[in-house]
C-alpha cells in the first residue's frame, strides 16, 4: 500500500495556479501537487482554442498546449504531480484527507497551497424554471464533451451570457458544428466583446440579445426552446434550440476552505487572503481563481509564482502576521482581491488589486476610503467591463493605515 | 401466442408501491411479473418526493393511511438496515410562527396519540432555537416528533425490485399496459411489447391507476396530479438543518418544510398545486419564487447557500381523502390507488395489506422456504461509510479510489457495479439514482462528459 504523503509543500489543484507555484517551489523544496482529474492542467486542458499563456509564458498557446507545458515545467523542476488524487477534507491543520486509487491516505505539508479554481454556476443554481431535458450545459461541460469526449452537443445553441468565457463557448460550438443562434445577456450591452479581439478575428458573428433573461427551459427529453424575458418590460419570446449553454456565473470551488473553517470572503466566496495570498489559517495559502473568480489563466499562473515567495518565507520562519486591514468593494464593484491589506508588507501579485465590475465604465476612477477619509485615488486608462476582472494598481491603497479601520474601494 | 408471459400475479406499476408488492408476492407461492411502462423502476413519483419516513403522527386517525403509514414505518425501518437503504433518524420539529399555529400544537399532539404515536413533545421557543439555531426570527414554540426520519427513496425502490427479481419475479420494463381483458380464470394484459396473462392483477400504477381501473370497467375515482416543487441546497448548508423543520398546518395553508436529505443536502419545499397534465414535472417560476419567499422566513441563512438542484414531483391525489384500496375477488383484482403523499413510507405495509386482501379473497399465499438473502444495496447515504472513504475497500479494489463525480465522490467502482447490477441503469438519471454521480453542486461541469462516456462504455 502506498504510504501517506509528506512534503514541504502540498499543492491542492494542478491548474495554472497550482502548477506554476509548484514549478517555482520545487527548485528549493519537496512539492507534491494533488489533482483529482486523470490529467493535470486544470481548465485549459479542455479549452481547445488559443488565448493562453500571454503574461506568464509570453506567447499565445491553445489551452491544451498551455496545460501540457505547465505540467512539464512543474515536473521538470522536480514537483511530484499526482493525478486521480481527490482531496476530500482535512485531517489536521496542514494535513489533508485524500482518496486515490493508491488508497485512502493523508497528505501533510509544512505549507499547503489551495488552488482548486472556480466553476460556472449550472442552471439549477440560477433557478431557471421549466423542464429538465438533456442539452442544458455549462461551458466547462460543453468543452469536455467536445474536446475530451469528441461528442456533438447539438445543432442550434443559445448561449446565456456574453463574457469572455461565453465567446469561448461559441468557438467550441462552432468547432462542433453547432450554430449559436443567439447570445443573451441581462445587461444593456454585450459584456466582453468590446475588450476582446478574438471573436472579431475569428469571424464570429452571433446575434446578441441584450436585457434578456432566461425564464424557462422547454422540452421534456431534449431542449426544444428557451423562453426569454425582456428585463424591465417583462415581454416574452421563445427561441427554438436544442442546446443551451449557461456561461460565467462563477463560484470558487471553496469546499476545502469551508470544511477547514478558513475565513471566507463574503463577496468572492473564496478564502479571504492578504497580498501574500495567506489565508486565515497558519501555513495555508490560496491562489488562482479560487481567490478571484475569475481571471485569465496567465494571471492565475502569476499568482502561483507570487505565492511561492510567501510560502518559502513561511517555511523558513513559520510566523503568521496579525489581523490586517479589511478591503471591501462597493457596488457596482462586486468584490476585491486580496481583501486583507498589510501596510508595510510587499504588495499583491503583479502589483495589482483585482476587482469585479458589474457596470461598464470607460475610464474609471477608483477611490479608497478609510475612516471617512479618502486615502487613495487612481484613474485607469482601460475600461471596466462586466464579466472581466478589472486590474487596478495597488498604489490605490498604499496610503492605507494599519490602525484606521476597514477600507472601502469605490468608483469615484 | 408465443410472446404471452403467463404468471399468477401481474403487478402493474414499478414505483415504490409496485416494487414492494412484487417483492412481497415473489416471496410466496405464486409467480409474479412486475410490469412497468418506463425504462426503470422508481422513475415516476417515487423518485421525486421529500423522502421522509413518516411516523404517521399527523394522519387522519382511523384511516387506512394512518394504519399503513405507522406499520410501513416499522417495516421499512427494519428492512433498510438489512438492505443498506440509507435512513437517518433526524427527528422533526413543527415550528409555530403565529398564535394560531401555536394554539394548534396541543391538538396535533392529541391527534398523534390517536394515531398511536405517543412520543411527541411540546417545546418552547428557546428550545426551538436551541435545536435549530438558523431559524428566522419569530418562532413561538414547537412540537417535537423525535422519530420522523429521512430515507433514500431511490435505493428503497431499487432494493425491493432487486429482491423481487432475485426471488424469481419477471421484471418487464418498457411495458406499458394499454388494455386489459378479464376472463373467467385469467386476465390478459396487452402491452406495447407483448402480452401478459395473469390470474391476478395488482394495480399500482400511481398517476395512471384510475386509467387502469377504468380498463377493468370501474369508474370510482380520478387522479389529479398535485405538483410539489422543491429546491435542494448545497451540502455545505447541511449544518443549518440538523432536523426536519415542519410547518404547522393552518388557515394559511400547508406551508413548506426544510429538511436534511440522506445525501447530505438541505431541501426546501414542496409546493402544492393541482395540474391537468399528468406528466408535467417541470418547475415553475412562481413555484420557485414562492419557495424562496417562504424559505427566507423559515431559515434566512439557507438562502445564502448555493442551490444544487430543483425538481418537481406529482402526488396522485383523488377526490377521496384516504387511500383508494380495494379487492375484487371475482375479477381477481387489487386496486392501490390515491397513494398520494405517504406511499414511500407505507410501501411495505401496502404490500403486506395486498397479501391480506388476496388471502381473504381465497388465494392461498404461503411463504416460500429457502428465499435468497436480502440484497445488500450500494450505500449512497452520506451518514454511512461510502466507498471513497473506505480504506480497506480501496485497497482491495482501486476502482473505489478513483473518484469520477467529485462533488458527490462517486467512484468508478460504484459506477461499474451499478452497470453490472441486477437492474442496471439505462440512462444518466438512472445512474444518478444508483450512485449519486452528477447530482452534486457542479451538475456536471467537471464530470458530466466522463460519466456519460462510462455509461456508454460499460464502466471502463
Ligand atoms: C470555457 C473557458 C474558457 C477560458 N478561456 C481562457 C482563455 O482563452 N485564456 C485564459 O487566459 N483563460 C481562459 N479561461 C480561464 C482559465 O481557464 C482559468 O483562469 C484558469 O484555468 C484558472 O486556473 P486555476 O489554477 O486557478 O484553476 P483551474 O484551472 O480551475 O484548476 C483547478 C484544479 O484543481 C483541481 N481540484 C479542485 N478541487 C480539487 C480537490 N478537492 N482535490 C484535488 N484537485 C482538485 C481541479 O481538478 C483542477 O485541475 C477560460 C475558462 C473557461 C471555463
Ligand atoms: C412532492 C412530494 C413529496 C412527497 N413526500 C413524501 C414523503 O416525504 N414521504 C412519503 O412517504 N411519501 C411522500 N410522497 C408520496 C410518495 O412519493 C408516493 O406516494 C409514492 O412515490 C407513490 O408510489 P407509487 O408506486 O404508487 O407511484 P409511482 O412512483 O408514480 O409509480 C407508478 C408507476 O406506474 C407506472 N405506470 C402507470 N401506468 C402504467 C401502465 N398503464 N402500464 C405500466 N406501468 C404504468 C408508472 O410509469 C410509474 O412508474 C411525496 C410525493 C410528492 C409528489
Amino acid at each position: 500500500m502506498t504510504a501517506d504523503v509528506r512534503a514541504d509543500v502540498v499543492v491542492v489543484g494542478g491548474g495554472p495556479a497550482g502548477l506554476t507555484a509548484a514549478a517555482d517551489l520545487a527548485r528549493t523544496c519537496r512539492v507534491v501537487v494533488l489533482d483529482r482529474e486523470q490529467q493535470a492542467g486544470g481548465i485549459p486542458r479542455h479549452s481547445d482554442h488559443p488565448g493562453y499563456g500571454l503574461r506568464d509564458l509570453r506567447r499565445v498557446l491553445s489551452g491544451p498546449e498551455y496545460a501540457r507545458r505547465l505540467v512539464a515545467a512543474a515536473q521538470d523542476a522536480g514537483a511530484d504531480v499526482r493525478t486521480g488524487w481527490t482531496v476530500t477534507g482535512w485531517a489536521g491543520e496542514r494535513t489533508l484527507e485524500v482518496t486515490s486509487p493508491a488508497g485512502r491516505l493523508t497528505a501533510t505539508g509544512g505549507a499547503v497551497v489551495l488552488a482548486t479554481g472556480a466553476r460556472e454556476r449550472a442552471r439549477p443554481a440560477r433557478l431557471v424554471a421549466g423542464d429538465r431535458p438533456a442539452g442544458v450545459l455549462t461551458t466547462g461541460q460543453l468543452q469536455q464533451l467536445v474536446h475530451l469526449q469528441h461528442r456533438s452537443p447539438g445543432t442550434r445553441a443559445v448561449v446565456v451570457g456574453s463574457e469572455l468565457v461565453s465567446w469561448s463557448a461559441v468557438l467550441t460550438l462552432r468547432e462542433a458544428g453547432c450554430r449559436t443562434v443567439l447570445m443573451t445577456t441581462d445587461r444593456p450591452y454585450g459584456e466582453a466583446y468590446a475588450g476582446l479581439r478574438m471573436p472579431a478575428s475569428a469571424g464570429l458573428r452571433v446575434p446578441l440579445l441584450t436585457r434578456a433573461r432566461v425564464a424557462r427551459v422547454v422540452g421534456r427529453e431534449q431542449v426544444e426552446a428557451v423562453e426569454l424575458e425582456e428585463v424591465g418590460t417583462g415581454r416574452r419570446r421563445t427561441v427554438e434550440c436544442d442546446v443551451v449553454v449557461f456561461t460565467g456565473g462563477w463560484i470558487p470551488d471553496h469546499e476545502l476552505v469551508r470544511l477547514g473553517g478558513l475565513d471566507l470572503d463574503p463577496a468572492t466566496l473564496g478564502p479571504r487572503v492578504d497580498p501574500a495570498l495567506r489565508t486565515s489559517s497558519d501555513g495555508v495559502f490560496a491562489a488562482g481563481n479560487l481567490v478571484h473568480p475569475v481571471d485569465t489563466a496567465d494571471v492565475c499562473a502569476l499568482d502561483g509564482r507570487h505565492v511561492a515567495a510567501a510560502v518559502r518565507r513561511w517555511l523558513e520562519a513559520p510566523r503568521q502576521p496579525g489581523a490586517g486591514v479589511e478591503l471591501a468593494a462597493e457596488p457596482p464593484l462586486r468584490w476585491v482581491a486580496p481583501s486583507v491589506w498589510r501596510p508595510g508588507e510587499p504588495g499583491p501579485a503583479r502589483g495589482r488589486l483585482l476587482l469585479w465590475p458589474e457596470e461598464r465604465v470607460l475610464a474609471p476612477v477608483l477611490v479608497a476610503v478609510q475612516g471617512g477619509r479618502q486615502v487613495g485615488r487612481v484613474r485607469l486608462p482601460w475600461p471596466a467591463v462586466p464579466g472581466r476582472v478589472l486590474r487596478v494598481p495597488s498604489s490605490l491603497v498604499s496610503g492605507v493605515r494599519a490602525d484606521a479601520g476597514p477600507v472601502r474601494i469605490a468608483l469615484g | 401466442m408465443s410472446d404471452v408471459l403467463e404468471v399468477d400475479v401481474a403487478v402493474v406499476g414499478g414505483g415504490i408501491v409496485g416494487c414492494a408488492v412484487a417483492r412481497e408476492l415473489a416471496g410466496r407461492d405464486v409467480s409474479v411479473a412486475l410490469v412497468e411502462a418506463r425504462g426503470d423502476v422508481g422513475d415516476a413519483t417515487s423518485k421525486a418526493n421529500t423522502a421522509i419516513l413518516h411516523t404517521g403522527f399527523d394522519a387522519v386517525p382511523g384511516s387506512l393511511e394512518s394504519r399503513l403509514v405507522a406499520r410501513g414505518y416499522a417495516l421499512l425501518s427494519a428492512y433498510a438496515e438489512q438492505a443498506g437503504i440509507p435512513v437517518e433518524r433526524t427527528g422533526a420539529l413543527l415550528v409555530a410562527w403565529d398564535d394560531e399555529q401555536l394554539d394548534a400544537l396541543p391538538g396535533l399532539r392529541a391527534k398523534a396519540e390517536k394515531n398511536g404515536y405517543t412520543r411527541t413533545r411540546l417545546v418552547g421557543a428557546d428550545e426551538v432555537y436551541a435545536r435549530v439555531p438558523a431559524l428566522g426570527p419569530g418562532a413561538l414554540g414547537g412540537l417535537e416528533v423525535p422519530d420522523e426520519s429521512i430515507v433514500c427513496s431511490w435505493t428503497a425502490a431499487l432494493a425491493y425490485a432487486t429482491e423481487a427479481v432475485h426471488r424469481g419475479a419477471h421484471l418487464l420494463l418498457r411495458h406499458r399496459v394499454s388494455a386489459i381483458e378479464v376472463g373467467p380464470a385469467r386476465t390478459l394484459l396487452t402491452t406495447d411489447r407483448g402480452a401478459v396473462s395473469a390470474r391476478w392483477v395488482v394495480n399500482a400504477a400511481g398517476m395512471g391507476a384510475d386509467v387502469l381501473d377504468r380498463m377493468l370497467g370501474f369508474d370510482r375515482f380520478t387522479v389529479v396530479p398535485r405538483r410539489g416543487e422543491l429546491i435542494v441546497f448545497d451540502k455545505l448548508a447541511r449544518p443549518l438543518a440538523p432536523t426536519i423543520v415542519l410547518p404547522v398546518p393552518s388557515s394559511l395553508g400547508k406551508g413548506v418544510l426544510v429538511s436534511p436529505t440522506v445525501y447530505g443536502n438541505v431541501m426546501l419545499g414542496p409546493t402544492a398545486e393541482d395540474l391537468d397534465d399528468r406528466s408535467d414535472t417541470s418547475t415553475s417560476e412562481q413555484g420557485l419564487s414562492s419557495l424562496l419567499e417562504k424559505g427566507r422566513r423559515i431559515m434566512p441563512s439557507l438562502l445564502d447557500e448555493e442551490v444544487t438542484t430543483t425538481y418537481a414531483g406529482l402526488r396522485a391525489s383523488t377526490e377521496h381523502s384516504d387511500y383508494v384500496v380495494d379487492v375484487d375477488a371475482g375479477m381477481r383484482y387489487v386496486l392501490l390507488g390515491g397513494i398520494r403523499s405517504t406511499g414511500l413510507t407505507a410501501s411495505m405495509a401496502l404490500a403486506e395489506h395486498v397479501v391480506g386482501l388476496m388471502e381473504s379473497a381465497g388465494e392461498p399465499l404461503a411463504e416460500r422456504p429457502g428465499l435468497p438473502p436480502v440484497p445488500r444495496m450500494p450505500m449512497i447515504g452520506e451518514a454511512f461509510p461510502r466507498p471513497y472513504a473506505d480504506a480497506a475497500r480501496i485497497a482491495a479494489d482501486p476502482e473505489y479510489g478513483r473518484v469520477v463525480c467529485f462533488c458527490e465522490r462517486a467512484t468508478a467502482g460504484e459506477i461499474r457495479d451499478a452497470l453490472y447490477s441486477t437492474i442496471p441503469p439505462t440512462d444518466l438519471d438512472g445512474l444518478r439514482r444508483r450512485t449519486r454521480a452528477l447530482m452534486g453542486r457542479c451538475q456536471g461541469f467537471f464530470c458530466g462528459a466522463e460519466v456519460a462516456r462510462l455509461l456508454e462504455d460499460g464502466g471502463r
